[in-house]
Formats: C-alpha cells, sequence, structure tokens
C-alpha cells in the first residue's frame, strides 16, 4: 500500500515488498457498480480497476454509462449498489468534494468552466486547501500577508500552466467567452492545478488541434513517470485510445464489455458489433 | 434484533416521517384526551373545523394557480397574492356599486367606501340581501384578475421567456410592488369593513355556528375545484399543461403550443386567485390592499406541501395549512393563539426540509 | 483625435473622457461624485424650500443617515447572494433579531420592559452575536435548497421571527432564574439607549436635559454664532451620520477583504457552479454557512445601527418584509457581487427613491401652488373631461405619492430584469484574488497561433 493512502489495512500479512502492493491494490477499483435513476439502468453491474501510474483508456457506445460511472465515482451520483475503491477505501456515496480531498479529480464532458469569472481565477480557484480559503485568515491582517504570500506563488504556476496549454492570451478573459476547444483546455488545465493522484479525464482533446494533443499526451506520460499520476481516460478518437491507453476497458449498456490491451480490444468481435457503426 | 434493526434504518432513512407520525400521534391522543374529558367540547372542535376548511379552500382554490404557474413557467410568482388582491378590489367594487346604485353615487360605491364614502352598514351586502351583486361581483373578480394576469404576462414575463427562475422571480417582486401599490393609488392603505355581517344568516349545526358567506364559499370553491379537475383531467389541454409542466423543451418538439398553453395557465391561474381573493373578503368582512400579500406565504406553504405542479396537492395543501392554523388552537391558548401562523410556516419549513417534493412528489422544475 | 485639431478644441471633451475613466477606475471617487450629487440635490431642495441652516444641516444629516444604513445592510447582502448565491429575503428577520437582542440586553432590570441592563457595547456585540446565530439555525437545513426555496424559507423564518416579537406571549416573560426580559409585543421597545454619538456633546447622554460637555459647548456655540443654529440635535444626527458613514467604510474593507481572496474565489464559484466547487474539493456548505453568519451579523448590526440608534423604531411593524425587499431592489439596482455597486445602489435607493420622494408633495406644492386636494380617485379624474388637470395633482399630492413611488419601483425592478440584469454596475468585475493576478505577466506574451485552430495536417476544428 503506498505511504499516501488514507486506506484501511487490507489484512495483508506483512513484509511485502512495495512493487507487490502496487500490484496488489489498484489506486481505483470498481466493483458491481449500478446506478439506476427511476427505471432507467444506467450503470448495471460494472467491474474493473484502473492500475497505478497507468494511461487506462474507457470507452463505449454512446449511453454506455461512462459519464454516469464517471459521477458514481466521483460522488455525484450515490450508487444504487456496489463499491468504489480508492487506494482500498470504499469510497462510494461520500460527497465530491470528499473525494477530491482524497486526491481523485474529475474533468466534465461538457466543459463546465466558471464562466463570468476570468480565466486566470478558474485556475487560481483549483489548488486545493489553501490558506486564503479560511475566512479569518483573509481577513486578519498579519494572516493575510500568508495569504498573498501563497497568491503569489499561485499565480506564477497557474501562468505556467495557461503558457504550457497555449490559453495565456485569454488569461484575463471571462471563461465563458471562451471557444469549445479552449474551454476544454481550461478545464484539463484546472484539473491539474489541484496536484490530484488519480485524474478522471472524459473527452478533454475534442475541439483540440492534433499538435497541442500530442503535446497534452507527452505531459500527461510524463506525469505519470515523474509524479506517479494515475489517468483514466474517456475518448471517442480512437487513435489516441489504441496509441496511448493501456489497458483499454469497454463499456457497452452499463456493463465492461471488455477489458485488456489496445490490440486484443481492436480485434475482440463483441467490441466491434457494440460500434457498428460508431467507428471512426 | 430484526425489528429493532427495522425500525433504526427507518429512522435514519426517513426522520421526517418518523417525527411527524410521532406528533400527530401525540396531538392526536391528546385531542381524544381533550373530548373525552370534557376540556374541549366538540361544537368548539367543529368551529375550529369549520374555520380551517373554510379558509383551507381559499387557500387551495388561490394555491391551484401558483401550483401551475410555478411547474409550467417555471419560477415562483411573487404577485400571486397581488392578483389576489385585485381580485378582491374589483369584484367588490361592482358588487358595491351594484347593491347600492339605487340609493349612493356611483363614484363613492365602485372605490368601496374610499374617501367619504358610504359604510358598509349602509349599502347592505350581504349573500341573503343582495345576491346578485354577489355574483355579478364574483364574475367580474375572474374577469377582471384574468385581463391583468394576461396583461402582466404580455409585458413582463414574454419578452424574457427564457430567462432562469430567479430572474423571474425578480421581476415578479416588480410586478407585486406595482400592482400592490396601484390599488392603495386607486383606493386606499387602511382596512375597510365591506360586507353588513347583521344580515348574514347563520346557522346552528349541532352547536357549531355556520354563517351563509362560509357555505357559499365552500360551495364555490368547490365547484371551481371539480371544474378545474374536469379541465384538466377531460381536456387535450390538461394534458399538453402535463407535459409541459415536465418539459417545456420536449413538449414544444412534439408540436404542443407552447403559448397557448401558457396562456391558459395565466386565465386558469389568475381567474382562481381573483375568486379566491373575492372570497377571502366575503368571509373576512373587510378588505385591505395587502389582504393577498399576507396569505401569499400561507399559500406557498399550501403548494409546497401538496408538490409544485400538482394541482390537488395545492387543494390538499390547502386542507392541511389551513386546518393546522386552525386547530393548533386547541393547544395555543391565550397569549399563545399569536403562534397559529407561525406554527403553519414551520409546517411548511419542515417539508421543504425533509420532503422538498411535497406530499403528492409534484413536478420538479429545472 | 487628430494631431492637428486645435487644443482648445480637444480640451473640454478630454476633461470630460478623463473624468469618465477615473470614475470606472476608482471606486472611491465613484462614490464620493455620488454622495456630492447627492448632498447638491438635497441642499436645492432645502432651498427651493425656504428652509434655514438648521434645515439644511438636518437634510444633509438624513442623507448622510440613509445612505449609510441602506449601504450597510446592501453590503451584507451582497455578500450572501451576490457573492455565494445565497438567496436571502428575510433580512428584515435579521434586523430585528440584532437590535430586538441588543435592547433585551441593555434594557434596566426595571424598565419596561425589563432586560439584563449590560453596557451598551455589550448589547451591540451580543445583538450581532445573536443574529449570527439565528443565521446558522437558518442555514443548517436550509442551505442545501434550491434558490427559490431558500427564498421562501427565509421569508417564512423572517415573518416567523417577527410574529414572535409581535405576540402578547413574550411581551415580558421570565427565564428560569428569575431573570425578566421582554420585547414589548406589538408596541415594541420604547426604551432603547441613547444614541453614543451623544457623548460626545452631552455630558450625561440619556437625559434630554443635560449640559453640555467643552466640545459640545464649543461646537454648538460655533454653530449658534456663525450659522445662527440653534437647534442643536440637528448636529447630532448629522455627526452620528458621519460616524456611520465611517462604519460603512470599515465594513467595506472587510468585505472587500472577504471579496478578494481565495475564500471569495470559492463563494464565487458556488454561486456559479456548485458541482464545480465541489469536484476541486471545496467543502461548499462550510463556505455557505460562514458566509450567512457573517452576513447575518452585519444585518444585526444594521438593526442596531439604523432601527436602534438612529430612527427609534424597534418594534414589529417596522421589520415587515417589504423592508427587506427595498434592501433586494438596491441590491439589483446597484448590481449584484460589487461591494462598490452595493454602496451605490443603497446610496440610489435611499436618496432617489426614498428620501426625494418625501420632500417632492412640499416641493409641488410650493413651486405650482397645489393643495393637497380631493381625497378619491374619482373625484381626481372626473374633471379632467371638462380640462382640469389640477384636481388629479391634488389627488397625488394627498398621501398617494408614497404609493406611485413605489409602483415606480416595481416598474423599474421589471425594467432592470429585461434590459439590464446585472443593475447599474455589474459589470464591473472585482477580481477574486488577494494579489494582482496580471502582474508581471502579459497575456499572450510569446505570440502563437490559436491551440484549437486546425493546423496544417487537417486536425479537429473547435466548435
Amino acid at each position: 500500500m503506498s505511504s499516501e493512502s488514507a486506506g484501511t489495512p487490507d489484512g495483508r500479512a506483512g513484509g511485502t515488498a512495495v512493487s507487490d502492493d502496487h500490484e496488489d491494490e489498484p489506486p481505483l477499483r470498481v466493483e458491481n457498480l449500478r446506478k439506476e435513476f427511476g427505471g432507467i439502468t444506467a450503470v448495471d453491474g460494472a467491474s474493473f480497476s484502473v492500475a497505478t501510474e497507468s494511461l487506462t483508456g474507457l470507452i463505449g457506445p454512446n449511453g454506455a454509462g461512462k459519464s454516469t460511472t464517471f459521477n458514481c465515482i466521483t460522488g455525484i451520483h450515490e450508487p444504487t449498489a456496489g463499491a468504489v475503491y480508492l487506494n482500498g477505501t470504499d469510497i462510494a456515496g461520500l460527497a465530491p468534494n470528499v473525494v477530491a480531498d482524497r486526491g481523485l479529480v474529475r474533468t466534465f464532458q461538457i466543459a463546465r468552466e466558471l464562466a463570468e469569472m476570468t480565466v486566470l481565477e478558474n485556475l487560481m480557484l483549483a489548488p486545493q486547501r489553501q490558506q486564503g480559503e479560511s475566512l479569518y485568515r483573509s481577513v486578519l491582517p498579519t494572516f493575510r500577508d500568508g495569504v498573498i504570500a501563497e497568491e503569489t506563488e499561485l499565480r506564477e504556476a497557474v501562468w505556467e500552466s495557461l503558457e504550457f496549454f497555449e490559453i495565456d492570451h485569454l488569461a484575463e478573459e471571462q471563461a465563458g467567452t471562451l471557444s469549445g476547444g479552449q474551454r476544454k483546455l481550461l478545464e484539463m488545465a484546472r484539473a491539474l492545478m489541484t496536484d490530484p493522484d488519480i485524474l478522471l479525464l472524459d473527452e478533454p482533446f475534442a475541439g483540440v488541434n492534433p499538435t497541442l494533443e500530442t503535446k497534452l499526451l507527452d505531459r500527461i506520460n510524463q506525469l505519470r513517470a515523474e509524479e506517479g499520476l494515475t489517468f483514466l481516460l474517456v475518448e471517442h478518437d480512437m487513435d489516441i485510445i489504441m496509441e496511448h491507453c493501456d489497458p483499454v476497458i469497454v463499456m457497452h449498456q452499463g456493463q465492461v464489455l471488455a477489458e485488456g490491451p489496445s490490440e486484443a480490444i481492436r480485434n475482440n468481435e463483441r467490441v466491434v458489433d457494440a460500434y457498428f457503426g460508431e467507428q471512426q | 434484533m430484526e425489528p429493532y434493526a427495522r425500525g433504526r434504518r427507518l429512522l435514519r432513512d426517513q426522520p421526517g416521517l418518523v417525527v411527524v407520525s410521532a406528533v400527530a400521534l401525540l396531538l392526536v391522543g391528546d385531542l381524544v384526551a381533550k373530548l373525552l374529558g370534557g376540556g374541549l367540547t366538540p361544537a368548539r372542535f367543529g368551529g375550529f373545523v369549520w374555520d380551517g376548511l373554510v379558509i383551507g379552500l381559499l387557500i387551495g382554490l388561490a394555491g391551484i394557480g401558483l401550483s401551475l404557474t410555478y411547474s409550467i413557467l417555471g419560477f415562483a410568482n411573487f404577485a400571486h397574492g397581488d392578483y389576489i388582491s385585485w381580485g378582491a378590489f374589483s369584484g367588490w367594487a361592482v358588487a358595491y356599486l351594484l347593491a347600492g346604485i339605487d340609493r349612493y353615487a356611483a363614484g363613492g360605491l365602485l372605490l368601496i367606501g374610499a374617501g367619504d364614502g358610504p359604510a358598509p352598514g349602509d349599502v347592505g351586502v350581504s349573500i341573503t340581501n343582495t345576491p346578485l351583486s354577489i355574483v355579478a361581483g364574483l364574475v367580474v373578480a375572474v374577469g377582471f384578475t384574468v385581463g391583468v394576469s394576461l396583461l402582466v404576462d404580455r409585458l413582463v414575463y414574454r419578452p424574457i421567456r427564457s430567462a432562469d427562475g430567479i430572474t423571474l422571480l425578480i421581476a415578479s417582486i416588480g410586478v407585486a410592488f406595482a400592482l400592490r401599490y396601484l390599488i392603495v393609488f386607486f383606493f386606499y392603505s387602511g382596512r375597510q369593513g365591506v360586507t353588513d355581517i347583521s344580515r348574514v344568516p347563520s346557522y346552528d349545526i349541532g352547536g357549531v355556528v355556520i354563517n351563509a358567506h362560509e357555505l357559499t364559499i365552500v360551495v364555490v370553491a368547490l365547484a371551481l375545484m371539480v371544474g378545474v379537475h374536469l379541465l384538466l383531467q377531460r381536456s387535450k389541454l390538461g394534458k399538453a399543461m402535463r407535459a409541459m409542466a415536465d418539459n417545456r423543451d420536449l413538449a414544444q418538439v412534439t408540436g404542443i403550443p407552447v403559448e397557448g398553453v401558457i396562456r391558459t395557465t395565466w386565465i386558469l391561474g389568475g381567474g382562481l386567485a381573483g375568486a379566491a381573493g373575492y372570497l377571502v373578503v366575503l368571509t373576512q368582512g373587510t378588505i385591505a390592499y395587502d389582504l393577498g400579500w399576507l396569505l401569499l406565504l400561507l399559500i406557498f406553504a399550501a403548494v409546497i406541501m401538496g408538490g409544485i405542479g400538482s394541482v390537488y396537492g395545492a387543494i390538499v395543501g390547502g386542507l392541511v395549512i389551513g386546518l393546522a392554523s386552525r386547530l393548533s388552537l386547541i393547544w395555543l391558548t391565550g397569549d399563545l393563539s399569536s403562534f397559529a401562523e407561525p406554527v403553519a410556516f414551520g409546517l411548511m419549513i419542515f417539508v421543504l426540509l425533509f420532503r422538498p417534493e411535497g406530499i403528492f412528489g409534484g413536478v420538479s422544475t429545472a | 483625435m487628430s494631431a492637428d485639431s486645435s487644443p482648445t478644441d480637444r480640451l473640454p471633451t478630454d476633461r470630460l473622457d478623463g473624468f469618465r475613466d477615473l470614475l470606472e477606475r476608482s471606486d472611491a471617487a465613484l462614490v464620493l461624485t455620488a454622495m456630492a450629487a447627492f448632498y447638491l440635490l438635497f441642499l436645492s431642495i432645502g432651498a427651493i424650500l425656504n428652509y434655514d441652516f438648521a434645515g439644511l444641516i438636518s437634510i444633509l444629516g438624513q442623507v448622510t443617515f440613509f445612505t449609510a444604513v441602506y449601504a450597510l445592510v446592501v453590503l451584507a447582502l451582497n455578500l450572501q447572494w451576490g457573492y455565494a448565491g445565497l438567496f436571502n429575503i428575510g433580512i428584515a428577520g435579521f434586523m430585528a433579531v440584532g437590535v430586538y437582542t441588543m435592547a433585551m440586553l441593555t434594557a434596566p432590570p426595571t424598565g419596561s420592559p425589563p432586560g439584563l441592563g449590560l453596557p451598551v457595547a455589550v448589547g451591540v456585540v451580543g445583538g450581532m452575536l445573536a443574529a449570527a446565530f439565528v443565521g446558522i439555525l437558518t442555514a443548517l437545513p436550509a442551505l442545501r435548497l434550491r434558490a427559490d426555496y431558500l427564498a421562501i424559507v427565509t421569508v417564512a423564518i423572517s415573518e416567523i421571527i417577527r410574529l414572535t416579537y409581535n405576540s402578547p406571549a413574550f411581551s415580558t416573560f421570565t427565564l428560569p432564574g428569575g431573570i425578566a426580559l421582554g420585547t414589548g409585543g406589538a408596541n415594541g421597545i420604547g426604551n432603547f439607549p441613547s444614541n453614543p454619538v451623544r457623548a460626545i456633546y452631552y455630558a450625561d447622554p440619556s437625559s434630554a436635559a443635560s449640559e453640555t460637555t467643552p466640545i459640545g459647548t464649543a461646537i454648538f456655540g460655533f454653530f449658534e454664532t456663525v450659522f445662527g443654529v440653534v437647534r442643536s440635535a440637528v448636529i447630532v444626527d448629522l455627526t452620528y451620520g458621519v460616524v456611520l458613514a465611517v462604519v460603512v467604510f470599515l465594513v467595506y474593507i472587510l468585505l472587500a477583504r472577504v471579496g478578494n481572496s481565495p475564500f471569495g474565489r470559492v463563494l464565487k464559484a458556488i454561486r456559479e457552479d456548485e458541482i464545480v466547487a465541489k469536484s476541486l474539493g471545496k467543502d461548499t456548505n462550510r463556505f455557505k454557512i460562514k458566509t450567512f453568519m457573517l452576513g447575518c451579523a452585519l444585518m444585526g448590526l444594521a438593526g442596531v445601527l439604523w432601527q436602534g440608534f438612529g430612527t427609534g423604531a424597534v418594534y414589529p411593524q417596522a421589520f415587515r418584509p417589504e423592508l427587506t425587499f427595498y434592501i433586494f431592489i438596491a441590491v439589483i439596482i446597484g448590481g449584484a457581487g460589487s461591494n462598490t455597486g452595493s454602496v451605490l445602489g443603497g446610496a440610489v435607493f435611499a436618496n432617489l427613491l426614498f428620501l426625494m420622494p418625501q420632500y417632492l408633495p412640499n416641493i409641488i406644492e410650493q413651486t405650482f401652488a397645489i393643495r393637497a386636494d380631493p381625497n378619491n380617485f374619482i373625484a381626481a379624474v372626473a374633471p379632467i373631461a371638462a380640462g382640469e388637470i389640477t384636481p388629479l395633482l391634488g389627488y397625488v399630492l394627498n398621501q398617494r405619492l408614497p404609493a406611485l413611488r413605489f409602483v415606480f419601483v416595481g416598474i423599474l425592478l421589471v425594467y432592470l430584469m429585461q434590459n439590464r440584469p446585472e443593475g447599474l454596475l455589474g459589470h464591473r468585475t472585482e477580481t477574486a484574488a488577494a494579489v494582482d493576478l496580471s502582474e508581471g505577466h502579459t497575456p499572450g506574451g510569446t505570440a502563437r497561433s490559436d491551440p484549437t485552430a486546425p493546423d496544417e495536417s487537417g486536425g479537429v476544428d473547435d466548435e
């Protein structure tokens, strides 16, 4: 078990090597997840795990239940049944802010930028546990100095991020005036600024040009290698999935249809059937 | 252990229900004890029930319009109380006029005693004394308020049809102010007696005193409610309204005439509000520019309890609020009687916290 | 502007543009200009009505007082609604809790109604704490409701508060332990402590016939000899107005700090999209509760300063929902989300919609020699057929002007929602950060192409 996890011990005998632990308890594991909305079952007993430091792909036709699964994992919906294990602890039903505070952050399929705040404000919002989020610290004289210091640091990090994502020229614009693709970039930049351990990306490259896309994927891989981040990526662009993701999980009609390396998935008959007519 | 486990789970999952049931049981028990022990005479109890019924039906009547507006137009109409007030003033102006035209000048009558107009005792308006003027007044109350609602919709809400609920709510506050103070401008700001109590016959049924005006109200209110029920259940219009309440965009796409349904909503809601306002004065005997506004919070309580969008919910909610505010007087005696209204509000807050969708589930708006 | 137009042509427009620029950039300039304009307006009104110098000072005092108290409450509501999106229309109730608690804490035990006899300062703090406490009682269950439900609940609670204070049951009551307290029921509390400002001028502030302090003697003497002002009360009132202006300034600074900080950022995010705020790890409930409590405490303070020390109106009728809606309208006029807008909205409402209409009947009567005559509408309108509109004007003056004022306010509200929902100053952005976010950086400093545009290899277009 990694030293940063807050999970309960899983009862294994002590003395196991660290590398074995990575194998044993994935950072994210979904077990028999089920979500019903009135008469509709959006997720119907899905189980999968996301290996540590991986870039796992999650694909499936529209209506397969991918976004609902994300919502169940991140606490926006409470699952009807099943469990979601974050570093071994069941987080199903916990509030979204608790989940995010434990290092699991997601982006939204339809970008939810804070339209009336500037791009800068959107990003400055993201880092967790800022000193200034405490009321008295923001207001009282000596404490405010500390807040100002932290704000200055954050500001530099934010500008770096904006420059990396190539949207720094929009820094002072209201986020609502950005184009669709730019909002997606803002969404991802903001998620990264939370300094997460696990990042769930919901179609983050929609509307982004291929050069920048490559740059972002390089960055993702760098973060995996250097910072130990884990990524779960929902995408419709099959090129990205096949080229970069390992493993790939396929969902269909609320269940996990297949899970494995991209080659195996590509050649899986059932997967092709499910996608009939939808492949690009 | 089984029964305890179930009980514990019920307490955790539905605390509101448990509390309500417990309190209700306690109150019913105490009520029965009082009735049997003589602390409360059946006559007095019957009186409370009757009062609660009358005011409850009126609140329910007014609530139907508020509930429909909320679900079909998507906002809480804070001007609804002032439609009620205008119904009262427009209807009673005409009722007064017809009742007293043979003896007094039209001007003083139309303004319902404003300035130096005649006193209620002199005009002598009552259901048995001047039945035609009362009926005419009711008709005018309904018609006038319908006109006002449509006009306000055309001028205020139609230009911002796609705005969010809060913007529309704030606009309705503006409408409320304008309408309320136009009454003050045309009429007056004080409270004015209207009906002639001495000429209203009353009947004693087992010790419970019922007067003819209250009887009229119950009859008219029930008739109107039945009418609304038939309209909504039997007609295509009713179906269209329910579709729109569910999902306006979908309804538009499937060819439902959105503006037509909206128009009908205002006609229905405004008309019922006007009738309710007119009838409230019939039972209270006095009229004032803020009579609708004072009732509005109770009407909101009724609508929320019944479930927004549900016509029957509004009626049931109205009855619950009406009965609660009157029956609570059994326990709130003396100085505490001033807490009858707070009890009704407290009930609403309680419902909002534990079952925001209300008793009948209602239709949720975005 | 072309270089070859003559200098004299350019200067006047230059100055006007320069001034307009200043107003755009500097909040202080904007507020001071507005106040200057209002002072001028009311001095003119006073002049038209032939007020003596004391009367002019009195008017100035009123302008300052009402601007300050409205600004104070509007700032508090702006924190809750403009920043955090909490739709609180129970303001009157929280103001009542503030001033009533203060009264009950400071009234002498032998008074009518009785109180705890504590010092005034304790009473003020106690009032604010009580309002904050009622705020948290409201907030804990109600904050998870959507905005319009929260609105209805806050109105209901405001009415419950008012009806409780109005109830004869609590007119006087005894707590366990023998402590007697009272709300005064429908009559309210008549013996509210005297205004502390009086202590500057009078040796015994609570007595009407007290001797003056040295400062008092000096200042009163000055005004009497130089300006012929005998009514010293107007000077005390003006002083109180100035003190309130200072209070407003301090509260403004406080709220500016709250807003321009990470805390304020989270509030804005909550208002816009609470799910996003939560998804980024923010415990939105705690933020909402803190904001609600702080706002309610400020409303309690406003109640003490306004109805308590100001107008002396500590009775239930003064705290009906109408009061809440006036504040509300002021917030909307000024633009929700802007602290400066709140002050300006309060000033505009207080002066143009509240005070000025009170003087209008006298001005009209004086200038046009119309008496407030017919007392009903029909008698006012009938003569129009014969070409006479004087009766109608007379009718309007006869106590109907306040009503028309509110009709106008209602129409104004509708107009704003239709055309300018962001209010007068809503477009002013007050960036929620403790430092200048653009300092040391220029947007687009490195020239680059649009990252979302397709490049030569033909990528995916952005929408």
